[in-house]
């Protein structure tokens, strides 16, 4: 029951992008196309429970015990990034279609601020296990997969769209990414 | 190479030209995320420009002794070790603050304009020219996120830097100080932005 909840407060009730605003950089960046967005949630899905699981075992095996909390932030963008390009390595040797349909996106992730949010925030779930934390992860990268491909495709339409002068580019996109989060706003409550 | 760059301009380009939140889209987690009022606003502003300052004042005096392959990761480190004195100092003097921007202060160490300031500027210009530029894209950040704020607080709260100028009981636009607020204020300031600047160009 746990995880269901997990699963729909991430997902839906607090998704990590429209209600967060963690990872708005390639939320804006690389939502052009429906093909792309796949590829970086795909991306993103992959590093960020990897990466959860790294540091939630970083620092309560090694930080906690060793009273080296403070250094949190310095170690987990350090672990993210080796982990980021050990997974580039990996993936380019293992498995080359799945490298080339995530290779381009993997550089970008390490500032991802999603990813290291996330990892943050997974050390302050309650009764937190290193499944829980993981699924947790899981459950982000799946919300933000889902905020990542409804923006792609509507931002397909609008490409179509006789927009006014002023409001093309920049301004539009944060309008119409106001209005999602105004849809996903109605899911408040739901757990 | 101080000579060839323009100081005044160098300085000014940050809070116009090349402001980093209205023109060059970068560190949009943050200027989204705390901007509810316009003292969070202000208070990460400030964070941001210190950590940028102090990133790219060691960045540029140390440019020469970092191999270019791995100087990506040592930015990250120099950007990490400050962002780590921020958040121990805020936590200890101004409690109320840290409590308030919470997750986002750790997510300085990933904002794109502090690394992205020390690639492209300070690993390849002098010191007074680097400190002047971040000082520039530093306080176009904070005037962008103050701006921010004080909009959405105005429009969501009646009120400006807690200071409430309406009726306690009065109706406000409760949705500007909720997320899908921040987007839409954000856009219509960048509206706004682009008029101004195309004009005065």
């Amino acid at each position: 029951m746990d995880y269901i909840v997990i699963l729909i407060a991430a997902v839906f009730v607090n998704n990590i992008v429209l209600s967060q605003f963690l990872g708005i950089c390639p939320f804006l960046g690389v939502s052009n196309k429906i093909s792309t967005s796949i590829g970086m949630s795909g991306a993103v899905m992959f590093v960020m429970t990897i990466a959860t699981t790294a540091t939630y075992l970083l620092h309560n095996y090694i930080l906690l015990p060793a009273g080296l909390d403070y250094l949190r932030t310095i170690t987990f963008i350090l672990v993210i990034a080796a982990l980021v390009q050990m997974v580039e390595i990996i993936l380019k040797k293992v498995s080359p279609p799945l490298y080339q349909a995530l290779g381009v996106f993997l550089p970008l992730i390490t500032t991802n601020c999603a990813v290291l949010g996330v990892a943050i925030l997974a050390l302050g779930l309650e009764n937190s296990s290193l499944l829980k934390a993981v699924f947790f992860a899981f459950s982000n990268s799946l919300g933000f997969g889902l905020a990542l491909i409804v923006f792609a495709s509507i931002r397909e339409y609008l490409e179509l769209a006789n927009i006014p002068e002023g409001m093309k580019g920049v301004p539009i996109n944060l309008l119409v990414a106001g209005l999602l989060s105004l849809a996903f706003l109605g899911f408040t409550g739901l757990v | 190479m101080a000579n060839t760059i323009d100081q005044k301009q160098n300085f000014l380009k940050g809070i116009v030209k090349e402001n980093p939140v209205f023109v060059m889209l970068l560190g949009m987690c943050p200027t989204l995320g705390v901007t509810s009022s316009a003292f969070n606003g202000l208070g990460m502003g400030v964070a941001t420009l210190f950590v940028l300052l102090m990133s790219n004042t060691v960045v540029s005096l140390v440019k020469s002794q970092i191999p270019s392959k791995v100087r990506i990761p040592a930015f990250i480190i120099i950007i990490a070790s400050f962002v780590t004195i921020v958040e121990m100092v805020l936590e200890a003097f101004i409690p109320f603050l840290y409590e308030q921007l919470g997750i986002f202060i750790p997510l300085i160490v990933v904002n794109c304009l502090i690394l992205g300031r020390a690639e492209a500027f300070a690993s390849k210009n002098d010191l007074k020219s680097s400190i002047l530029d971040a000082l520039g894209m530093g306080l176009g950040f904070v005037i962008a996120l103050t701006v921010l704020g004080a909009t959405r607080e105005i429009l969501g709260n009646g009120s400006i830097f807690d200071f409430k100028f309406v009726s306690e009981d009065a109706n406000t636009f409760i949705l500007f100080i909720l997320p899908p607020g921040a987007f839409i204020a954000l856009a219509y300031l960048a509206i706004l932005f682009n008029k101004l600047t195309v004009k005065t160009a």
